[in-house]
């Protein structure tokens, strides 16, 4: 929540945590003696309490959220009213987080529930974001009670959560402040909602893992999380618009009074600071919460030492407050009361609730206490008291807290000791606030009840929790996951040390819940005409229409409203930057660039910058001349070009011109852009087939010369109805190169050795390179020939760099572009230009000299690629290596020369054949441009300053690529030069020239035009995470090259909380610096952030070869948006129920996440996983493996059976989707739960710490957060 | 006793020796001032039906650096079973196997009539004939044509257990893999690199077995070659007759563009760096014959003899002049050393060249001169002269052997009062210093030994000799000279055999037996020699030099002759000529050697039997018809007024069947000439006034020129149209030089 959210303002709003944390300890109370069922009573309870609230903050909220702007401005009003005003109608989101954190301060629950009902409605995206907990539960307004009760929106719930987690992050910061009761508090209460119930419940085991505890923590747990999720379903609608909100609230109520308070109790727990201490250190706070569970019993107390919310904010006050604070949030600022009073509210409610329900269901938390003692203790006790102190600065106030909160809640119970342990409670409390929540909202307790039985089945299901909220509250879910981190943190804690440790994953922002909700708002097909839109994710479906501005399919932006200056650039340290896919494969129903032609004085051009024309020409006098978009040149219409404007000033034949009315085309080049002013050739693709030793005995050698006879009939054409252009060769090596003649009046094939490596020439050229249609009875004599020839051999060592040498002189000679694929095995040895010897040395890892190993062994290979891309030769590289073949030194070719890197490391032709024939297959058929080069040319103000990608630069403009297949993608970077205008916006156009597959010459043109923005609050509204992504992992993985990896992960991790420091500085609405505040746009920075961190390349784990690091590294580089993202998070869905058409929802990348009893399908655009669970259902196994068997499964098949049911028709149906989306094959491994295989599957379950060290993501969240607030100090 | 005509005739025929003085001199001072020097004209193979080789080993003296072979002049004592050395005088005693000799019982080679023997020696296993063709495709496609039906022709002229191999060469050089199923295999070089002879035979993988098969183990390349399946290269003919027929049709010219106004690359120079590498790599010291068919001048890469450029003519005997033949110097460097290495190797390089323009054998001739090779120089591979040339090279003798041997080495051994200067001939020195080597250095000298490393029954060396006896040692009388060639070579069967040839001649005082040294004189082989003397000098020195050097000796009328000849004179001939031309006079016999000094001219006539005629312009008339035999060239040359009967059809009438007779019998006369002479000489029938008369013209002494016609009446011969000296002017010159240089 917080985390997302808010930015919003939330953070004033602390106050209103506190409230929460009222409501939570309230219900923590409840909790405690009352059992899970009693979280469903007080659920109602809560509901009942919370009502109120919602209503009142529905009200607010409505105005908010349910009538978007006007929601907004309601929000707005509260806290970030003003600023909101604006975002509301730009961002959304950014204006809903606001309204949150308005809320949220005011009131986080209150504000939650009901700003997020209405505001959702009207802008489910921006609000979703945020609120996607918090708001949706506007339902919550119902819901407040809902939420807590409704739980439905469990996940939002737990989005809220983690939004006031975050805020609880704050909080600990703040958290020494006042605020860290209050967070605490204001997390209490959202999170409370969600979190405490978890925390009792699963306090015991449920939440934390509902391990231990199956049953009723489990039931707890979910209900938890349902309840979070419930909530934030209600809040969805607020989401949309308000939800946010409503988690803001959340962490507002954090924040605000709190602020210091909150964090203590936060820190301690808190919503905030449970989830922002769970997400970040969870331990720590595990730690605490632990303690506090230990030692309370209490701590139920302790977590209502968030009652220090309570204490900060009189219960009473809370509880009564929480209607009152709502609606006072969400108008705004009665902060301190409000806050108070709302979170209060909400939290009262709860807390009246709760305490009721809280009793029932407070009961379990008592149970839930128990096992959370027992879970807590061990984590608890130690951690809690230390935690709490770390988390604050907050500590202080926590101790303050406490004693308040002690006072407050059951201050009387463990205030004392508890203080401590309150803050630790307070994350327990926390959690019980979320049962507290769910107790509230009967809703949760409903929830759980469902999702209880969903955890029954699949305890760790709490995914399944989260499916079904997501279905309600996928908008919202973010915001109340802040609640459900509440709740989740507590769960963690409650269950165990371990699951203490972990905030609670739900509470914090899910990027599943992001991208499900971008897939639903995106409905209709997106038009390219707005200038400064952003596109709709790259997970998400949808068709583009042409309207001015290149498709995202070709060009993508991080930002989409640039800072006006360099300054703001700067202070922001958001990177300005493009992922340009120049020649991408668009779907079937987009047409495809048109083919301008302007004649033989070719096309037109800018006469000062040679920008050539686009819809951004701007035609005046009549017509007669054209004022340069970019560089504001006037040139004369050349006669032939001359068209009368119309009244408006356009063109008459503007929509005639593809080039004057779209954002993508090609121009017919002339032969002023051709190499030596000469037409080119065909291209020619040569083939070269490694036949030493390793390669015949794996059998490559077979395949390939098998899979060549029929895969020469699909070489690259741009007529479907011709033949292929392009001409094909044959040479096989080993230590020594043979061509081979088959030239088409041969009887049979010749071959001619080349054995003077050293020194590569191309023995013949008529007969080389030939036509696949004249010469076909030769060509597959040949390839019959090949295996047969080499079968004996004894040769194992081979060569290489005289391998593309003969390449690039063969089509030297034949004076034509092509492309080279490479069939190599081994580190290439012999003695010859390019000789490598094994550097793989594992002492250098980790030291300043690691960067070294990637970096090329020997020049050699870079002035050959220079050669090769001044010949336009494209080097395809297949690897089948079995030990180290330094693929850094390798790849220098092909990586310069726009070429692609397979690698099949311990190829066996059983097993992995279909991958690299696949691969083979799709890389010979794709659409591939020779020659190229690329420049961009951009509004003047900003410049292209750096590429990232596969080519070759000689100088700093121009983008040289000897290929460019339509995987290819470039990342351009733009930095400022002069300063840019809002009115103008700013202006790029890729422009690319190159020589097609048919061997025609062509430009192809994209634009793209952008806002600007004199506010940083625009430019975090409009920004787009994945490509942000992109960006940095390009950055990254170059930066090894010259760097130590540990300082460019530093980098990284600086620039990054510098760009969320930077937000919360200047965008957010004042809150705690305890807080974390997640810009809408970005809240998913963090976990993506830490996937690419715990990247085999920046972290690699023992068993990660240099070759793969150098493999990933080159592979990263011409990634496209889409690739990066699955790569970077995988796709993991559960296979229960398939539906045509649509795909499961998929679930995080966590452990957490799987059931034993399910399956899993994880996809990372490289592997493909099907993952069995131990004690999947016979019935799905029936239908998958066509055993009911466990143990029968063999997880060495590479293809599922072909089984004559609709689920396993519609799994491989998924399982072929899959692979056609991705420019490379990918294989499925099956793997059965604790088996070996497992090891590997784990690493991509990204959210988890992995075994190399790198962080879980709520370690990482938590580590951002300090990070940040290091920054803001 | 007989004359001396009819002793140094069957002194050639026995032993195939010919002196230019059967009684030597017996002092220094002496030999020196008889101007001509003792030498000799020496046929190491010279074809002997009548000698059946001994299956035996010679017996060698045992002193060290002597080793001479037991010969008919040693003394022996047949009770102690003892012989003595006629050349060191060492006693030696009989092996073992000779226990059993007495008088009446003599070992062949202790009987006079065998003065020459041959030994047939079980040395190791018999090597194998190794044949590797070098083929150049840079021909235009119907020459390339007729080159492939020969070369297939050839294999089955080979002796199947012979091995062939085949590069071929343009732009690139292919060595082609022999063995291969299915597909053709090759390896192929750039021709623009100069490569060692390790780069080579690793690039072939011939490292290892090269050094396991031959060197170790020498007894068996050839079942290495055949088990092994490393000798791709080298296959038995057998075994890939078809493949390699095959192969041979398919062979394409060289793909490479040539663009306009341009010579097609052709890289001679490497291809024989790869070839000779080759062979060194795998059959060391083992004969082989590599066979370079050219059509054209090495274009490119190390050996080029001119660029690609057409508008760059290749170099003429002006451009030598001028010093401006930029890459002869180098190319020749190139080919010499690659002609050394062949040579070291007992390998034969032979040139095939089939071009209009000149291919360079200026730059390349001693590539076969220093190993033994042919050079063979025709307009087309698509004609007679070539094909029938080559088809000849694989001709057999009386015993359906090869008339070829290969890796020969010739050592001269001579008797204390002799040495040995130098021998000119196709061979190379073995730099083997002995007691009977002068230090007076004339052809190839300082050693005792030299490599001839292919033989051919004709092969004939020149061998010079000096006297150092001083004069105030006298040789008593009586006393005889000796020398002993002992030839060991592998012969066409695979047989290693040892030649050996020992001679004697009688000490001679030449003041008082002026007499009979003069009456000794051998006026041919005398000629023949000093016209190689000359050759060699013209090779290596000025021209103008050389001709002033050959005024001083005088030899009569040959001089005149060879004065004119091509061997001399590059006027009129191009340096591919003439290295061609010389080529041949240093290794043909005697006879072949003086028709080409002085071509012979028979002239036919209604007016009786054909009959020699001067090579005069007198001869020239209107009713004869001429046969000149230049040994290059085989003209027929119907006079004026014969040509105008031919060409009015009289033969074809029955009553004038005389002339038709007239009119064969030349060409049953040339088709004799042409039936034994290698290589082909270029055959010309003309006639008055045809263009090609210029053949007959040119060799014909000018004795009615432009400048005298008039004194000389019309009657008689036909004038030449040259500034040249007629024989007339030259002798007239040559006694009026006798007369002043004696003084």
């Amino acid at each position: 929540m917080n985390v997302n959210q808010h930015t919003p303002m939330a953070s004033p709003y602390g106050q209103p945590q506190p409230g929460y944390g009222h409501p939570g300890y309230a219900p923590l109370d409840g909790g405690y003696p009352v059992p899970y069922a009693p979280y469903n009573g007080p659920a109602s309870a809560y509901q009942p309490g919370a009502l109120p609230q919602d209503y009142s903050p529905f009200t607010s909220f409505p105005s908010k959220a349910v009538a978007a702007t006007p929601v907004s401005d309601l929000s707005s009003p509260l806290d970030l009213g003003p600023a909101r005003g604006p975002p509301t109608s730009g961002p959304p989101p950014v204006s809903v987080p606001q309204p949150f954190n308005q809320y949220s301060p005011s009131q986080g629950d209150v504000q939650n529930g009901p700003p997020p009902m209405t505001q959702a409605p009207p802008r489910p995206a921006a609000s979703q974001p945020y609120n996607q907990g918090a708001v949706n539960p506007s339902g919550p307004h119902s819901s407040y009670p809902q939420h807590y009760g409704p739980p439905p929106s469990m996940q939002q719930v737990t989005n809220q959560m983690t939004g006031m987690q975050i805020n609880s992050g704050p909080p600990t910061a703040a958290g020494p402040g006042y605020v860290p009761p209050h967070s605490s508090q204001p997390p209490i209460s959202t999170a409370y909602s969600a979190a405490p119930p978890p925390a009792y419940s699963q306090a015991s085991p449920p939440a934390s893992s509902a391990p231990p505890q199956p049953p009723p923590p489990s039931g707890p747990a979910t209900s938890q999380q349902y309840y979070g999720s419930p909530q934030s379903p209600s809040q969805q609608p607020f989401n949309s618009s308000l939800p946010p909100t409503s988690q803001q609230q959340f962490t507002s109520p954090a924040p605000p009074p709190p602020s210091s308070q909150q964090t203590f109790p936060p820190s301690s727990q808190q919503t905030f600071p449970p989830s922002s201490q769970q997400t970040f250190p969870p331990s720590s706070q595990q730690t605490f919460l632990p303690p506090s569970q230990q030692n309370f019993p209490p701590s139920s107390q302790q977590t209502f030492p968030q009652s220090s919310f309570s204490g900060p904010m009189p219960p009473p006050s809370q509880a009564p407050a929480p209607p009152g604070s709502q609606p006072q949030q969400s108008f705004s600022p009665a902060q301190p009361p409000f806050s108070s009073a709302p979170p209060p509210v909400s939290q009262p409610a709860f807390i009246s609730g709760p305490p009721p329900s809280a009793q029932g269901s407070f009961p379990p938390r008592a149970p839930p206490p128990s096992s959370q003692s027992g879970s807590f203790p061990s984590a608890g006790p130690p951690p809690t008291s230390t935690p709490s102190s770390q988390y604050q600065g907050p500590m202080p106030p926590q101790q303050q807290h406490p004693p308040s909160q002690p006072s407050p809640y059951h201050a009387g119970p463990s205030p004392p000791s508890v203080q401590m342990p309150p803050t630790s409670m307070a994350q327990s409390n926390h959690l019980p606030p979320g049962p507290q929540g769910p107790p509230c909202p009967p809703g949760p307790m409903q929830q759980p009840p469902t999702q209880p039985g969903m955890q029954g089945g699949y305890p760790p299901q709490q995914n399944g929790a989260f499916g079904q909220v997501r279905g309600p509250q996928p908008g919202y879910a973010g915001p109340y996951p802040g609640q459900p981190n509440y709740g989740a943190p507590a769960p963690a804690p409650a269950p165990a040390p371990p699951a203490q440790k972990r905030l609670d994953p739900d509470s914090i922002p899910s990027p599943i819940q992001v991208i499900e909700d971008d897939r639903a708002k995106s409905t209709e097909p997106f038009t390219t005409g707005v200038r400064g839109q952003a596109p709709p994710l790259v997970t998400t479906n949808f068709q583009v229409k042409d309207q001015g501005n290149a498709s995202p399919r070709f060009i993508r932006c991080t930002a989409y409203n640039m800072p006006c200056t360099a300054d703001m650039a700067k202070q922001s340290q958001v990177p300005l930057a493009a992922v340009i896919k120049p020649l991408a494969t668009l779907p079937p129903d987009e047409t495809p660039p048109y083919l301008v032609d302007h004649g033989e004085g070719g096309p037109i051009r800018c006469n000062r910058c040679k920008a050539y024309m686009c819809p951004y020409m701007q035609f005046i006098e009549g017509g007669r001349r054209f004022q340069c978009g970019f560089c504001s040149c006037v040139t004369e219409v050349p006669p032939h070009y001359f068209q009368h404007l119309d009244h408006t000033g356009k063109r008459v034949d503007c929509y005639d011109r593809p080039e004057l009315s779209l954002g993508s085309y090609e121009f017919l080049a002339t032969v002023d852009y051709c190499k030596n002013n000469k037409l080119p050739q065909p291209p020619a693709f040569i083939f070269l087939i490694d036949v030493s030793y390793n390669a015949v005995k794996s059998g490559m050698v077979g395949i390939v010369c098998q899979e060549l006879k029929s895969l020469l009939d699909y070489l690259p054409r741009e007529n479907p109805e011709m033949d292929s252009v392009v001409r094909v060769g044959f040479v096989t090596y080993n230590k020594v190169l043979h061509f081979y003649n088959v030239k088409s009046s041969l009887a049979q094939p010749q071959m001619l050795v080349v054995s003077d490596v050293s020194d590569m020439f191309v023995p013949l050229l008529d007969g080389f390179l030939v036509n696949v249609n004249e010469s076909r009875l030769v060509i597959e004599s040949l390839l019959d020939q090949i295996p047969e020839m080499f079968a004996d051999t004894r040769e194992t060592e081979t060569v290489f760099g005289p391998v593309i040498q003969a390449g690039l002189e063969a089509l030297k000679a034949a004076d034509c572009a092509g492309k080279l694929f490479v069939f190599h095995t081994s580190l290439p040895i012999a003695e010859a230009p390019g000789k490598l010897k094994n550097r793989e040395d594992k002492k250098l890892i980790g030291t300043d000299k690691e960067k070294s190993l990637f970096q090329p062994q020997v020049g050699f290979y870079n002035t050959l690629a220079k050669d090769c891309v001044a010949q336009g030769c494209c080097v395809d590289l297949f690897l089948f290596p079995n030990q180290y073949v330094d693929v850094a030194t390798l790849s220098v070719v092909p990586v310069s020369t726009g070429g692609s890197v397979y690698k099949y490391t311990y190829f066996q032709a059983q097993s992995d054949q279909e991958r690299f024939l696949n691969d083979l297959r799709r890389d010979i058929q794709k659409l591939v441009g020779f020659d190229a080069v690329m420049r961009v040319r951009t509004s003047t103000g900003i410049r292209a300053t750096d590429f990232f990608g596969s080519f070759f630069m000689s100088n700093t403009t121009d983008v040289e690529l000897a290929g460019l297949d339509c995987d290819k993608a470039i990342t351009v970077e733009f930095k400022h030069d002069d300063k840019l205008s809002e009115e103008t916006g700013a202006l790029m156009q890729c422009a690319i020239l190159y020589t097609s597959c048919s061997g025609h010459r062509r430009l192809r043109i994209h634009n793209m035009a952008v806002n600007c923005c004199s506010q940083l609050a625009d430019l975090y509204r409009n920004c787009e995470t994945d490509t942000i992504i992109n960006f940095f992992s390009k950055y990254a993985f170059r930066g090894v090259l010259n760097n130590p990896t540990k300082a460019v992960r530093d980098t990284l991790i600086n620039q990054c909380a510098q760009i969320l420091a930077c937000y919360r500085k200047n965008c957010a609405s004042p809150s705690s610096a305890g807080q974390l505040i997640l810009p809408e746009c970005m809240k998913l920075l963090p976990v993506y952030l830490n996937c690419v961190l715990k990247s085999d390349l920046l972290l690699p784990g023992a068993d990660v070869s240099l070759d793969d690091r150098a493999y990933l590294r080159q592979l990263i580089s011409c990634m496209d948006v889409s690739e990066s993202h699955v790569f970077f998070y995988p796709r993991l869905l559960p296979l229960l129920k398939l539906e045509s058409g649509s795909l499961p929802v998929a679930v995080r990348d966590s452990e957490e996440r799987l059931s034993k009893g399910g399956v899993y399908l994880l996809e990372t655009g490289l592997h493909l996983f099907l993952w069995v669970g131990a004690s999947a259902q016979q019935e799905l196994l029936l239908n998958i493996f066509g055993t009911t068997s466990f143990s029968q499964i063999d997880p060495s098949m590479t293809s599922l059976p072909v089984l004559d049911n609709p689920f396993s028709q519609r799994l491989r149906e998924i399982v072929d989707s899959f692979r056609a989306q991705r420019p490379r094959y990918m294989k499925l491994m099956v793997v059965k739960q604790e088996d070996r295989a497992e090891l590997i599957f784990r690493h991509f379950l990204v959210e988890d710490k992995c075994a190399s060290g790198g962080a879980s993501y709520v370690d990482f969240l938590c580590h951002m957060h300090k990070e940040i607030r290091q920054l803001l100090s | 006793m007989a004359t001396y005509q009819e002793f140094i005739q069957q002194n050639e025929d026995r032993d195939g020796v010919r002196f230019s003085w059967n009684l030597w001199p017996s002092s220094r001072l002496e030999a020196t001032r008889l101007v001509a020097p003792v030498s000799c004209l020496f046929t190491p193979l010279k074809e002997r039906p009548d000698l059946p080789p001994v299956q035996y080993e010679p017996v060698l003296c045992s002193r060290a650096n002597c080793k001479a072979v037991l010969n008919p002049l040693c003394q022996v004592d047949f009770r102690a079973k003892i012989w003595a050395c006629n050349f060191c005088f060492q006693r030696n005693p009989f092996p073992p196997s000779y226990a059993g000799i007495s008088e009446v019982n003599q070992p062949a080679e202790l009987m006079p009539q065998f003065s020459t023997i041959e030994y047939i020696v079980q040395r190791g296993p018999p090597a194998p004939l190794i044949f590797l063709y070098v083929v150049d495709t840079c021909l235009e496609e119907e020459d390339l044509q007729a080159l492939k039906e020969s070369l297939q022709m050839s294999l089955s002229l080979l002796p199947p257990n012979a091995l062939v191999g085949l590069i071929t060469f343009g732009r690139m050089v292919q060595v082609h893999e022999l063995s291969c199923e299915g597909i053709a295999k090759s390896y192929v070089f750039r021709g623009t690199k100069d490569l060692s002879a390790k780069q080579i035979q690793e690039m072939l993988g011939l490292m290892k077995p090269a050094a396991a098969g031959n060197q170790g183990r020498p007894a068996a390349p050839q079942d290495a070659a055949a088990s092994s399946g490393k000798f791709w290269f080298l296959q038995p003919v057998h075994r890939v007759d078809m493949n390699l027929t095959d192969l041979l049709g398919e062979l394409q010219r060289d793909p490479w563009p040539v663009p306009q106004g341009k010579r097609p690359l052709r890289s001679t120079g490497v291809a024989l760096t790869v070839a000779v590498g080759l062979l060194e790599g795998t059959f060391p010291n083992t004969g082989a014959r590599v066979m370079l068919f050219i059509g054209g001048p090495p274009t490119q890469g190390p050996g080029m003899v001119v660029g690609d450029e057409l508008k760059t003519p290749i170099r003429s005997w002006h451009d030598i002049q001028k010093d401006n033949a930029r890459h002869l110097k180098k190319a020749t460097k190139y080919y010499e050393a690659l002609a050394n290495r062949s040579a070291v190797n007992g390998h034969n390089i032979d040139i095939y060249a089939c071009a209009l323009d000149q291919t360079g054998l200026l730059e390349m001739k001693c590539l076969s001169n220093l190993t033994g090779g042919h050079i063979v120089m025709g307009d087309s591979f698509n004609t007679s002269l070539f094909k029938q040339t080559f088809q000849r090279v694989f001709s057999k003798d009386y015993n359906g052997d090869f008339r070829m041997a290969f890796g020969g080495v010739l050592e001269v051994k001579t008797s204390r009062e002799l040495k040995v200067c130098g021998t000119i001939g196709p061979c190379v020195s073995l730099n083997s210093k002995g007691s009977c080597v002068s230090e007076n250095e004339m052809g190839i000298g300082g050693t005792s030994q030299w490599k001839v490393c292919s033989l051919t029954p004709s092969t004939t060396l020149g061998i010079y000799f000096e006297v150092v006896n001083q004069h105030n040692a006298p040789v008593p009388q009586g006393g005889r000279g000796a020398v002993q060639f002992v030839t060991q070579y592998q012969h066409s069967n695979t047989q290693k055999r040892i030649r050996v040839t020992t001679i004697a001649r009688n000490w001679a005082d030449a003041q008082s037996q002026i007499q009979h040294i003069e009456s000794s004189f051998d006026q041919e082989a005398a000629a023949v020699l000093m016209a190689r003397l000359g050759v060699f000098r013209a090779e290596s020195e000025e021209g103008p030099d050389v001709l002033r050097w050959l005024d001083r000796q005088l030899i009569r009328l040959f001089m005149f002759h060879l004065r004119r000849s091509p061997f001399l004179q590059v006027f009129n001939n191009s340096p591919d000529e003439s290295s061609y031309y010389r080529h041949h006079f240093v290794r043909q016999d005697l006879t072949q050697s003086l028709i080409m000094i002085q071509p012979i001219l028979y002239s036919y006539s209604f007016h009786g039997p054909p009959e020699p005629v001067l090579l005069d312009s007198s001869s020239i008339l209107p009713d004869r018809i001429l046969l000149m035999d230049t040994f290059f060239q085989l003209v027929i040359y119907h006079g004026e007024t014969i040509a105008q009967w031919r060409k009015a059809g009289y033969q074809e009438m029955a009553e004038y069947e005389n002339f038709k007779q007239l009119l064969q019998a030349p060409l049953d006369d040339a088709q004799e000439i042409l039936q034994t002479r290698f290589p082909m000489p270029r055959y010309i029938d003309t006639e008055h006034g045809g263009s090609q008369a210029r053949f007959l013209l040119s060799k014909v002494n000018p004795s009615q020129t432009h400048n005298n016609l008039y004194a000389w009446g019309q009657e008689t011969g036909a004038p030449i149209l040259t500034d040249d000296v007629s024989l007339q002017v030259f002798m007239d010159h040559l006694k009026k030089l006798a007369v002043s240089s004696s003084a």
